[in-house]
């Protein structure tokens, strides 16, 4: 029950946080998702060079060191590391170029569907489809293995470059790219969206939130209460749009969406299917990266280099829709999860 | 007792692991588990499947009993 609870609340503070950061200037039905704020970051960095979506978002920052932070003063920072980075790095590149041809990872999803966004319905299918593959190779043996206990210092690092990266925000912001129109532009004001990330980043910490982990866990276990989080983040969401006049249901004319049903659902299948096989969705991502797992934080940079390759390579979908690089890749990475998947299947069955 | 080594394995994989063992060791089993998220995962699905659950600390690891 105590869990329940903290999952409510955890989604309550989500939707809140996230009602507050588009009043003060976030991208509509955006509040902080984590695929799109994690390309904006390498957009800062200049890893790609789409000029309207270039930003060092202080809320994934803060989602880090929150954890970071209340991970180390529970005692539940636990350096690890050694469960496949490698292939980690690359389903979290494919999870990334999956949510941007949706346009949102699963926090998004939500977000969208609770403003009246159907075309999220269809990610929202697509989500559940490639979880329910994902659970189906899990119960077929697929893991990506153990890990081991590695030194503070290694399971600090990804905290520790986000400190730098805050640091230069501000001291230094004349390193960085900043849009100065599009999404990247759009932004709530620089200690506010600390301030939110940081306080999600702590809740999702203690009550080990997962959008991904609570249909897993409905599906593997029959066990509803991860899925607690998802479902408070919905109703108190639609219930602020509802009263701020913000609930707008339709198709056409959605933030920062396009209406190609089948891309938004095969994109979600993508995610879905990824963070199935990561062990959590991106947001989760971000808090076990902070908890210490460097796993987790070699995922992180992993989404972070899928975000740039969708802009670098055209296959991030706007909202005129999908392009014909992004329809390729997302058929190309459900093939390469479920090569992925049957390799690992065989070789653990061999070595038995 | 059977006892299985859940180590190094992060969730949903030891509640899984926990589940398989379950299947074969009829009576009781012991999980170690070496995290705070996998410890709580594992005691939930137990209890949920009517298990009673101890928890002994031991280092930086625990180690549940579970039985009928």
């Amino acid at each position: 029950m105590n869990n329940r609870l903290m999952l409510l609340f955890t989604g309550a503070l989500v939707a809140g946080a996230a009602f507050v950061l588009v009043l003060f200037g976030n991208p509509g039905n955006m509040g902080f998702c984590i695929a799109c704020f994690l390309r904006d970051a390498a957009g800062s960095l200049g890893l790609h060079s789409s000029a309207n979506v270039q930003y060092m978002r202080p809320e994934i920052l803060g989602l880090i060191l929150g954890s970071f932070v209340i991970s180390l003063a529970s005692g539940e920072f636990r350096p690890r590391t050694g469960s496949s980075p490698v292939l980690r790095f690359l389903i979290g590149a494919g999870v990334s170029i999956g949510a941007l041809v949706f346009l949102g990872c699963p926090l998004r999803m939500v977000l969208r569907l609770a403003a009246g966004d159907f075309n999220a319905l269809f990610g929202l299918l697509g989500f559940v489809i490639g979880i329910a593959a994902g659970c189906l190779v899990l119960n077929l043996g697929f893991s990506l293995g153990p890990a081991r206990q590695t030194g503070r210092i290694e399971g600090s690092g990804i905290s520790i470059l986000t400190i730098i990266l805050f640091i230069i925000l501000i001291a230094a912001p004349g390193l960085l790219r900043f849009s100065t129109e599009g999404p990247g532009s759009m932004r709530a004001p620089l200690f506010l969206s600390l301030a939110m990330g940081l306080a999600v980043g702590a809740m999702a910490q203690k009550s080990r939130m997962c959008f991904a982990g609570g249909f897993r866990d409905l599906f593997l276990l029959r066990d509803s209460t991860l899925i607690t989080g998802l479902v408070s983040l919905f109703v108190i969401s639609l219930v602020i749009n509802l009263v701020s006049g913000n609930f707008k249901p339709g198709f056409e004319g959605q933030s920062v969406a396009h209406t190609q049903w089948l891309w938004n659902m095969l994109g979600m299948v993508v995610v879905g299917f990824g963070s199935i096989l990561l062990g959590g969705c991106p947001l989760r991502q971000l808090i076990l990266a902070g908890e210490g797992n460097s796993d987790s934080a070699v995922t992180v940079l992993g989404l972070a280099a899928g975000g740039a390759m969708a802009h670098n390579f055209n296959l991030a979908s706007s909202t005129s829709g999908t392009t014909a690089g992004g329809r390729a890749a997302t058929v190309l990475i459900l093939l390469f999860f479920a090569l992925v998947s049957a390799l690992v299947i065989v070789s653990r069955r061999r070595s038995e | 007792m059977k006892r299985i080594d859940t180590s190094g394995y992060s969730c949903p994989e030891p509640v899984l692991m926990t589940k398989r063992a379950l299947k074969s060791s009829g009576q009781g089993l012991e999980v170690i588990v070496d995290n705070v998220a996998s410890r709580e995962n594992v005691t939930r699905f137990a209890q949920a499947t009517g298990y009673s659950v101890g928890c002994v600390s031991e280092g930086s690891r625990w180690i549940l009993t579970l039985t009928k």
